[in-house]
């Protein structure tokens, strides 16, 4: 690696520390589901879920960024791996969620219950 | 102008480009990073298409905390907490990892030792952990009823699921028994019977007016799964064509046959990359211990190597995510 070797100990703790709590929070959430959370909708599905994912990416981002030590790479190689990966995630997820939707809405009213 | 000139590769420095070092990242660090990218793209794809399925049957999918329920040496109903565990691990498992490049910066070799060892501990204790989960899945613990027209039914005693062995009585009524090679071809056995035929499963919801049946049709309002009426339950009943015990690619007590595929391809395809990881840990483990790394003046192989573990890391987060909590 290009910059001084200092030592990352504390941060690494410190980050440990930042991935058990939102870890703990979110299992706390998926146990309890509190209904104004569960219940609602808003963009196309519950709060609840919303939460997830956006704490989800909220600890790949530290994951990535102090583990992976991406923080010390130059900017390009960072932006090469990060944006491609980002990019097509996007459009495959995108992609594939609206033809989901899709299928259910024409598949859905033949099943009988 | 240097970067556009080939660079003979037939020297001795085939495997770390012959020091070339685009970005200031080493050869072989910037393909494992490109390599993460591809295996991400893999996984996205897998979870993309859980994505698809899950919003085509969204009105009918399992309910995740209703399927994972169980602990190890503990009974009881304890939804997530054992997945939530097997996180932990996986996390603290890259916190070690992280710590042993750490220590490789500093030339620590012991603790670069010491760190990787835990490391690996972790990747087993996951590893194991997930084994159990395949287990407890694929034995099922409550058993249901496929109809003819591929429904799940479940039984319910107070709005809580029951398995078939809490109320079903009674002998088969049908004699069936499991077919094995010692009763006839050698080579050829049949499926196994269910421990419960469905005559027998039927008689005995009739004799039970407390059992009640949970169809999988989700109820938006409540997400809650609905609950018929006896009469209604009787009338489904009449459909039905298996009794499921526990999961198999072609059928499970769970919900829909995808459900199960879906568990099986994304977290094994997971669990596939924990064990190599783990494998790979181990190989870096005794190179440390044999002193390679000393001799060779830097210990960037940990670092290589941390970088796929983080990524299984990474990976088992959105799993957490997409699998079990959405």
């Amino acid at each position: 690696m290009a910059h001084a070797h200092e030592s990352n100990v504390k941060r690494i703790w410190m980050v440990f520390g930042l991935l058990s709590v939102v870890t703990i929070i979110e299992v706390y959430l998926g146990i309890v589901k509190p209904e104004i959370l569960h219940l609602t909708s808003i963009l196309g599905t519950s709060p609840l879920n919303w939460i997830f994912i956006i704490l989800t990416l909220f600890k790949a981002y530290y994951i990535t960024w102090t583990f992976m030590h991406m923080e010390g790479e130059k900017k390009w190689f960072r932006r090469a791996a990060v944006w491609t990966a980002v990019f097509l995630v996007c459009y495959l997820v995108t992609l594939f969620l609206i033809e989901g939707g899709y299928l259910h809405s024409t598949l859905a009213p033949l099943v009988k219950w | 102008m240097e970067a556009n000139i080939a660079i003979p590769s037939d020297g001795k420095n085939t495997w770390d480009g012959g020091g070339v070092r685009p970005f200031g990242a080493s050869y072989g660090k910037m393909m494992m990073w490109f390599f993460i990218v591809s295996d991400a793209l893999t996984f996205s794809g897998f979870l993309a298409a859980y994505g698809l399925t899950r919003f085509k049957f969204i009105d009918s999918w399992p309910i995740a905390d209703e399927v994972f329920t169980h602990v190890p040496f503990i009974h009881g109903i304890y939804p997530m907490y054992y997945v939530a565990f097997m996180t932990f691990i996986l996390i603290f498992s890259s916190v070690t990892m992280v710590m042993a490049v750490d220590a490789g910066h500093k030339m620590q070799k012991s603790k670069v030792a010491w760190y990787m060892f835990a490391t690996i501990i972790g990747g087993l204790i996951f590893v194991g952990s997930q084994a159990w989960e395949w287990n407890t899945f694929i034995n099922g613990s409550y058993g249901a009823v496929k109809t003819t027209n591929g429904k799940v039914l479940q039984f319910v005693k107070d709005g809580k699921q029951i398995a078939l062995s809490d109320f079903v009585v009674g002998s088969r009524m049908d004699e069936r028994v499991t077919h094995t090679k010692k009763n006839g071809l050698w080579f050829v056995s049949g499926d196994e019977v269910p421990k419960y035929s469905l005559a027998q499963i039927t008689a005995s919801y009739k004799a039970d007016p407390s059992v009640q049946i949970r169809i999988e049709k989700i109820d938006m309002d409540k997400k809650k799964k609905y609950i018929l009426s006896r009469e209604k339950g009787l009338a489904e009943l009449a459909n039905g064509q298996r009794v499921v015990e526990g999961a198999n690619l072609s059928a499970n007590e769970y919900g829909n046959t995808i459900f199960a595929n879906f568990f099986f391809f994304i977290t094994g395809f997971h669990g596939f990359h924990v064990f190599s990881g783990i494998v790979l840990n181990i190989i870096i483990f005794f190179n440390v211990v044999l002193g390679t790394y000393e001799k060779k003046g830097h210990y960037e192989m940990v670092e290589k190597v941390g970088l796929y573990w983080h990524f299984v890391d990474l990976v088992w987060v959105f799993v957490f995510t997409f699998f079990y909590l959405v």
